[in-house]
């Protein structure tokens, strides 16, 4: 990626461009001696929702993995390279990575509510980043969160059952307001409706279209509809490298490289 | 696929390949009901006349056809990027064509009123040529679909100019004769709109032309300057 496309980017939008809230320069990531990621350089701003494509393998989840530091938990795995949050190396010794995982919320495949009530599931992060200062606090963030998840009217009468008791649907979305409860900067997103219903997929997307803005969005998705339904700025990851990072609608009707243009017509492989 | 690889769903190919088929078809179709109207305009021969304006049903049966199969394939398939150009570029194009067969149409439902007359119009000579230009654009246009060629795309929009300047110069002869004439007004009037409508088939090949370049390039043709028409500036 050259600074010029991403200029080229910058031009294509539509609302005034924000200043990007992730950056991401030459980054190599490793498991062991085996390179997963290949000199990638990507910004992720606002006002955007960008989605990552690609066959498996191909490094996308890593790559989003790396965006708050959740591959320091792999063993022999390696990050080289800058990603910056507003301009901060996440890398840094100084950084505090339970504060950044704050910030840089994630949601995952399946839907992993704790065993507690929803409530509690909710209500966890604040209570441990000592967000609220009494029980109304809480309430409040709990209410705000859940409603934002577009959950709240679902389970407001039953905010003490079980989180696990809940549809599959419910429980991603119930996920999703855990991410939100602590006020987080940026939100992950790792093939959040890969194990929902169309019903349930169409929840979550719009309420990932609801949420853009508020939040920069960043989302895995191996369904290229999805991309094109929920982004405005799609990312091709092939073999570990970033093939093509463009304007979602650009990307889908008229791809530059001819490896995305083979992957999104179905002609990969 | 004259377009990069095979799809990993072969029943996708086969559709492509039979929405090809069709616009080959439909156009072909188009192209002999231009050139035998203009036959038939020549030779006076009304009963080829009456065939040509009954077979245009043929060609509206193909546009429905096309239609039906690019929404088949839209909702089936969700086609992306060069197949989604190229099976919207197909449905315009279809249109297009139908377009094109109900001029043909119209000329040949004007041959009993231009041949009915007691004058010979020599302007009547000049039209076959100019029908000949404006189905090699047509012809051209949909070979350079078949082939995703853009080059020759915008070889066929060229040509445009060419048809344009006939009909200019058909009109300028016609509006002269009827002058010279006024008993022919009735003939002439309808030869002008035969002429006219070739002028018409060939911006519709132009068009064409812009959607093929268009599926094969991912964007638009910079707006070309088109040859004056000289019927409209002599207001």
């Amino acid at each position: 990626m050259t600074d010029n496309s991403l200029n080229e980017i910058a031009a294509h939008q539509h609302a005034e461009p924000s200043a990007p809230k992730m950056t991401a320069r030459n980054v190599n990531v490793f498991y062991g001696a085996k390179q997963a990621i290949s000199n990638v350089s990507i910004d992720v701003d606002m006002d955007n929702v960008t989605a990552f494509i690609g066959p498996s393998g191909c490094g996308k989840s890593t790559f989003l993995r790396t965006l708050n530091r959740m591959n320091d938990t792999i063993s022999g795995a390696r990050v080289e390279g800058t990603i910056e949050l507003d301009g901060e190396n996440i890398y840094a010794p100084s950084m505090d990575v339970v504060q950044l995982r704050a910030r840089v919320g994630m949601v995952f495949q399946k839907p992993n509510p704790f065993p507690k009530s929803i409530f509690e599931n909710v209500a966890y992060g604040p209570r441990i980043h000592g967000l609220a200062a009494n029980k109304a606090d809480m309430d409040a963030i709990v209410e705000k969160s859940l409603r934002r998840a577009g959950l709240w009217d679902e389970v407001k009468d039953r905010l003490s059952d079980s989180g696990t008791a809940l549809s599959g649907g419910q429980q991603q979305r119930l996920c999703i307001a855990r991410a939100i409860a602590v006020d987080p900067e940026v939100i992950l997103m790792d093939e959040p409706c890969s194990a929902l219903d169309p019903i349930a997929t169409a929840k979550i997307e719009e309420l990932i279209h609801e949420l853009r803005g508020r939040y920069a969005i960043v989302i895995v998705t191996h369904n290229m509809q999805q991309a094109a339904r929920v982004s405005q700025r799609t990312a091709f990851f092939h073999l570990g490298n970033l093939i093509e990072y463009g304007v979602t609608s650009e990307i889908f009707t008229n791809p530059r490289e001819v490896r995305t243009k083979d992957y999104i017509t179905g002609r990969y492989g | 696929m004259a377009n990069g690889g095979e799809h990993t769903i072969k029943a996708f190919d086969d559709e492509i390949v039979e929405l090809r088929g069709l616009i080959s078809e439909m156009g072909g179709r188009a192209e002999a009901a231009v050139l035998g109207a203009m036959q038939a305009l020549i030779r006076q021969d009304q009963t080829a006349a009456s065939r040509i304006v009954a077979e245009d049903r043929k060609i509206d049966e193909l546009e429905a056809a096309i239609e039906r199969l690019v929404v088949q394939i839209i909702a089936l398939r969700a086609p992306m990027a060069d197949d989604l150009r190229e099976v919207v570029a197909a449905l315009k194009i279809a249109a297009v064509i139908e377009r094109i067969g109900d001029y043909a149409k119209n000329i040949a439902k004007r041959i009993p009123s231009i041949g009915s007359g007691r004058h010979k119009i020599e302007a009547v000579s000049m039209l076959p040529a100019m029908g000949q230009l404006a189905t090699e654009m047509v012809r051209d246009a949909l070979d350079a679909f078949a082939a995703r060629d853009w080059e020759e795309a915008i070889e066929v929009c060229d040509r445009d100019r060419a048809v344009d300047d006939f009909y200019n110069s058909v009109f300028r002869t016609l509006v002269t004769f009827m002058m010279e004439n006024p008993a022919t007004i009735g003939q002439a009037a309808h030869l002008l709109f035969v002429a006219k409508n070739l002028e018409r088939i060939g911006d519709h090949a132009t068009n064409v032309a812009e959607m093929v370049y268009y599926a094969a390039k991912g964007k638009h043709m910079a707006e070309r300057e088109r040859g004056d028409d000289f019927a409209a500036s002599t207001e």
